[in-house]
């Protein structure tokens, strides 16, 4: 029992702080709190990360196996909590000027990752659920958090109907897996399961329980609440949507698809691959037509999922590698991105018009240089990281034999750079128009150039992650 | 030393070309000139100083691929020494030149001096990358130097780049040596492939044993040696302007004259010349190849003499001139006799190059006037330039004593081309054409100098009044190749075509070839060779003719020594010492024939040209538009070659691929992209649909088209 507790240390730790904090704050200044709680929640996090990261070792089951600690497990983990902890920092100020940061935030965001740390770590259908929901749970709320925006609100009912209905359909897959397996833990659904063909009824299973995974990632057709809620929903906290969120869910829905399922690749292959696809041509087609850049980014996010799920279609080790290596590196762009997002202001109110970026080269170059190499990456023009990333899933997808999935994404990737460029070229040839200011937050300044250089001198070795993302995926295949 | 020849025009041009700014535009000129007279200066040290012996320095490693290894080096051997002085005599003279015809040039507007600096710069530059061509050890290197001097050519043939005629120009003289180039690339390739090296003493070695190989191509079958010989020959083709690939050199007319006399009289169009001459080891085993070199050189000497019989334009007269000396060189290396044409390219590029240089005293004298119609009486205007030009006239027709060696530098290097062909052909065609060809060459040698100097002035009488004597910077160049014309004959006769003992010496070609030609000798004609050649060869030949097949076969595998190879049964040319009588002299008649001719139509008798052709009218069209090959060209090459382009232009590339592109990217995209914006509607009804649907979908595509049964 102690093992087992030691083994989850980190979650009770961080439901821990979440508890106390949430009790601290009422009883003390509440909101006043804020600004304080959010530094001090991103520390927590911040220091859970380098602690799993450090000290973690080997493959540790607990509970009989519902949890699992694993090195695939801590690799999602630190990229969740760090980019938590960062999400969180950078969009602070944003909230505290506009009066948005409640002292909630903080502690919704510490329960979400708690919940989100639980995911990767599943080991069984209700562990699964059971974080899942935890995390949900949080982000319903904190999409929702401005409450007297229409907007906020719309998007955060939006979200939590929706999210009911996936979570219904992953309920009902999770029974029928049940009812053909007789077990709720993974490594039994495997025996069961079995290897090659398996029985119809526990496809079916797969299916819904594809279905309720997708639709965390926004992978076609499970995507329409993606747009809606990026773009009503705060920035700080679409930032936060587009980042940990999407890691947690695709390390779990690539824990359930190897753990529990991983004997009949054959498929469920096929639909990922499908997911994968249409989830690259959506992405990249409907962002053509947006002025809003919250929603396109929401368009780039369901894009880069598809790329992502090019690597767990392909069912293999280098699949897997491939696929955390791209999460990685997505989200470091994105939070740059996101920083840049974040400063976009005209007069301190903040704006997310494309046009708006009229020759922002002239007022900010400097800026304009890392947000170009920010959207080069997006779009995986060489020889920034983003190509990388791509070219990795592609390699796995190649050597999966699902060449025709890798030609169908590389046509989608030419689409989809139509329009990171067009910012591009908007920011760098655009008509005279009216100008943005780009604040004085030296902290997203930081990340902006932070993320930027690393798309471009990461091209050396990429700091080292495909090495701890094979080392990652290694623990996860077998 | 020779490190200094070969890079001091480099940094001239890049100094010149880069940073004429910092030192000034007059300062890129002496800076530049100052640089190729030095180079020019350690040229000569070297080619006195140096004996026959075959010197290699490696400067620096440059390509390491498997078993490629290519060096930046040098091969310094006699036919090295004898390029490294003309190339910089001939250039540092026109760079000096270049001073007074350069110093005002309506082509370009005002405050655009610097144009001065880019002519010295690219002077300089092609300078520079001749050197590398002829000092090469290997052929990668001579590649460079080849498109090197192609790439200044191109420049400086376009170099009044706002006259559409010169650009033209610029880019035949390109497209066509591409040509050539491609053959010379493709005998470098082939080279290799046989011999795994691109080293030339490697494949010199290599050559004997090549000729019993086979190269196959498709369902051909080639002989590996005729077939490389013949690419080699190819490349030279392009490069020096012979049959079929010649159309290039009269239109390179259009750059500035220093320029044709400098690269397109004295140097750049001889390197397919000094090609044939250093793949001589290999050539000397392909025999057929030699037979179509010698054609072609023969039969371009022929079609460029009659075409340059009528031409006006003054320049456009030697350029066929020029072509037609350069077929006289590849006859007499088709023949085997590669000293000789040496010989020839030597004394012709004194000679030429003064005369392009006297055409452009009398073109900067005219003020740019360059047609011979437009000219007459100019002797009294243009003293010097006059007797330069006559100096160069009597050179290139081929005056002298016959039967001596006394006379000026075209009479006794043509004759030595002349005689060789009469012994390399039993008399045949190219001899033939040879002769006619001198006595056509006197011809409009002599009507270039009576057009220009004598009669009476024509043309705008204005410019006749204006016409002045040139610069002395534009008549030390003169005064100093006429030295060349009149004594590099006499002074070098004996090391190039001499009796062959002093031609091996020279040449650094060991004793053993000398012996057992001597041998050979006299069992052909061991009569006539005791008279006058190589008593002292005949002398101890008994001796050594014993062990000569020994040391042949003991030096198959390693190349032949020397700067040139003749092989030990290859006796043309002490056969052509050994000519009859009226052999020697048809030249010298052929000449006179030409002399009196010119002498009669346009001194004695001025309104008989214009009879002449009037009476043989297609004749006269015929040679008037240089046997209609440029239409013919145009009619075969250019126009399927431009309507090929422009039906892949609009049709493939704009209407095919760009509508294509342009139909997804405006067309279908945005479409889809609006249908992808209806459906977001915003009612949440909607989505959960999609939802729905997408999982109706995958669950009847996992049943259906599934694994599952």
């Amino acid at each position: 029992m102690t093992t087992d507790l030691n083994t989850i240390l980190p979650e009770i730790l961080l439901s821990g702080f979440a508890m106390l904090a949430l009790l601290a704050a009422v009883y003390t200044g509440k909101d006043k709190m804020a600004p304080a709680l959010t530094w001090i929640t991103a520390g927590v996090m911040g220091l859970l990360a380098l602690w799993i990261a450090t000290t973690g070792e080997g493959t540790n089951p607990a509970f009989g196996g519902m949890f699992v600690d694993d090195a695939f497990a801590r690799f999602a983990k630190v990229t969740l909590l760090l980019s938590g902890a960062l999400v969180l920092i950078m969009g602070q100020e944003y909230m505290e000027r506009r009066g948005i940061l409640r002292f909630e935030y903080p502690v919704l965001v510490a329960l979400a990752s708690v919940g989100m740390m639980v995911m990767v770590s599943a080991g069984d259908l209700m562990t699964l659920y059971m974080g899942l929901e935890l995390q949900s749970l949080a982000l319903y709320v904190v999409a929702s958090l401005r409450r007297d925006s229409v907007r906020s609100t719309e998007a955060g009912l939006k979200y939590f109907v929706l999210g009911a209905l996936s979570s219904g359909m992953l309920l009902y897959g999770a029974s029928l897996v049940y009812g053909f397996s007789g077990t709720t833990l993974f490594s039994g659904i495997v025996t069961a399961a079995g290897e090659g063909r398996a029985a119809l009824g526990l496809l079916f299973g797969v299916v819904f329980m594809l279905a309720g995974l997708a639709f965390k990632v926004s992978a076609v057709p499970f995507h329409m609440w993606t747009p809606d809620v990026y773009e009503g929903a705060p920035t700080p906290i679409t930032a936060f949507f587009a980042t940990a969120p999407k890691v947690a869910a695709m390390g779990l829905f690539a824990r359930v698809m190897y753990d529990a399922f991983g004997g009949i690749v054959g498929d469920w292959q096929q639909i990922v691959a499908l997911m994968s696809v249409l989830s690259m041509f959506l992405g990249a087609i409907a962002a053509i037509g947006q002025t809003n850049i919250k929603r396109l980014m929401a368009y780039s996010s369901i894009a880069h999922m598809g790329y992502a799920l090019i690597g767990l279609a392909s069912g293999t080790e280098q699949g897997v590698s491939a696929m955390l290596t791209y999460l990685a590196i997505y989200v470091t762009m994105n939070i740059g991105t996101f920083a840049f997002i974040l400063s976009m202001q005209r007069d301190g109110e903040p704006v997310v018009d494309i046009g708006s970026l009229n020759l922002y080269a002239r007022t900010d170059p400097a800026r304009a240089l890392a947000m170009l190499v920010l959207l080069f990456s997006l779009a995986g023009v060489p020889p920034m990281l983003g190509f990388f990333a791509k070219l990795g899933v592609w390699q796995a997808g190649i050597g999966a034999d699902l060449v025709w999935l890798v030609a169908l994404s590389a046509v989608a990737s030419a689409i989809g750079a139509y329009y990171y460029l067009r910012i591009v070229f908007f920011m760098y040839f655009g008509s005279e128009g009216s100008q943005i200011d780009s604040g004085r937050s030296p902290l997203l300044w930081g990340l902006l150039m932070a993320s930027a250089a690393v798309m471009v001198l990461g091209v050396l070795n990429l700091f080292g992650v495909d090495g701890m993302a094979q080392a990652a995926a290694a623990s996860l295949v077998n | 030393m020779l490190q200094i020849i070969l890079f001091g025009p480099l940094l001239g041009a890049l100094i010149a070309g880069l940073g004429w700014r910092v030192v000034s535009i007059r300062g890129a000129q002496w800076i530049t000139t100052g640089l190729l007279f030095l180079s020019c200066f350690l040229s000569w040290v070297t080619f006195l100083s140096h004996g026959p012996e075959t010197q290699h320095i490696e400067l620096l490693r440059w390509i390491e691929s498997g078993s490629l290894s290519t060096s930046w080096g040098i091969r310094l051997d006699r036919l090295t020494s004898i390029m490294l002085i003309v190339v910089t005599t001939v250039s540092a003279l026109v760079h000096l030149y270049s001073f007074g015809y350069m110093a005002h040039d309506d082509n370009f507007r005002e405050g655009e001096d610097s144009y001065r600096a880019r002519f010295f710069a690219y002077l300089s530059f092609f300078t520079f990358a001749m050197l590398m061509l002829v000092t090469s050890d290997n052929l990668v290197q001579m590649f460079f130097g080849w498109e090197g001097v192609g790439v200044a050519s191109y420049l400086l043939i376009g170099f009044y780049y706002r006259k559409p005629s010169a650009n033209a120009a610029a880019m035949k003289a390109f497209i066509v040596n591409r040509v050539g180039d491609f053959g010379f690339a493709l005998g470098i390739f082939g080279l290799y492939y046989l011999t795994d090296s691109i080293m030339l003493d490697d494949i010199f070695a290599a050559a004997p044993d090549l000729a019993g190989q086979n190269l196959h191509f498709l369902s051909w079958s080639f002989d590996a040696t005729e077939i490389l010989a013949l690419l080699l020959f190819i490349g030279a083709m392009g490069k020096s302007a012979q049959l079929l690939l010649h159309t290039w050199l009269p239109d390179a007319m259009e750059g500035p004259t220093p320029v044709s006399a400098l690269i397109h009289a004295a140097t750049m169009v001889t390197a397919g010349v000094f090609l044939v001459c250093r793949m001589s080891p290999l050539m000397e085993y392909a025999p057929d190849a030699m037979s179509i070199v010698t054609f072609i050189g023969a039969t371009t000497a022929f079609f460029a003499a009659t075409v340059g019989l009528v031409q006006n334009d003054i320049k456009r007269v030697i350029a066929y001139s020029t072509c037609s000396q350069l077929g006289y060189m590849f006859v007499a290396a088709g023949v085997g006799v590669y000293s000789v044409a040496m010989f020839h390219l030597f004394t012709h590029a004194f000679f030429k190059a003064m005369l392009f240089l006297g055409a452009g005293s009398v073109i900067h004298g005219m003020h740019h006037e360059q047609d011979m119609r437009n000219y007459g009486g100019l002797r009294k205007k243009l003293p010097y330039t006059f007797w330069a030009m006559m100096i160069g006239t009597l050179a290139i027709t081929g005056v002298g004593i016959p039967l001596t060696h006394i006379g000026f530098a075209g009479f006794l290097s043509k004759d030595a081309v002349i005689e060789s062909a009469w012994a390399g052909t039993a008399g045949g065609y190219a001899f033939w054409m040879l002769v006619i060809a001198a006595l056509f060459t006197s011809f409009y040698s002599w009507r270039l100098i009576f057009l220009t100097f004598y009669g009476e002035p024509r043309g705008d009488k204005h410019t006749h009044d204006h016409a002045h004597e040139s610069p002395t910077v534009m008549l030390i160049p003169l005064g100093v190749l006429s030295l060349g014309a009149i004594f590099a004959g006499m002074i070098w006769y004996g090391s190039f075509f001499g009796d062959h003992n002093k031609v091996n010496a020279f040449f650094g070609i060991p004793a053993h070839h000398e012996a057992s030609e001597g041998h050979a000798e006299t069992d052909g004609h061991a009569d006539t060779a005791a008279a006058d050649h190589g008593t002292d060869a005949a002398g101890d030949h008994g001796t050594e003719a014993a062990h000569v097949t020994d040391l042949a076969e003991g030096h198959s595998g390693m190349a032949p020594q020397g700067a040139i190879f003749m092989s030990p049964d290859n006796h043309v040319m002490d056969e052509a010492h050994h000519a009859p009588t009226w052999v020697k002299v048809s030249p010298f008649i052929a000449m006179l024939i030409g002399f009196v001719t010119a002498l009669w139509f346009y001194i004695w008798n001025p309104s008989m040209p214009a009879r002449v052709a009037e009476t043989n009218r297609p004749l006269y069209l015929f040679l008037l538009n240089k046997w209609y090959f440029d239409e013919i060209y145009d009619f075969i090459f250019v126009r399927p070659a431009f309507w090929i382009g422009r039906t892949l232009w609009k049709r493939g590339d704009e209407k095919t691929i760009d509508g294509g592109i342009n139909g997804v990217a405006m067309g279908i995209i945005p479409f889809f992209t609006r249908l992808a914006g209806r459906a977001q509607s915003g009612y949440i009804f909607t989505y959960a649909f999609a939802m729905v649907i997408g999982i109706a979908v995958f669950v009847t595509w996992m049943t259906i088209g599934g694994g599952a049964e």
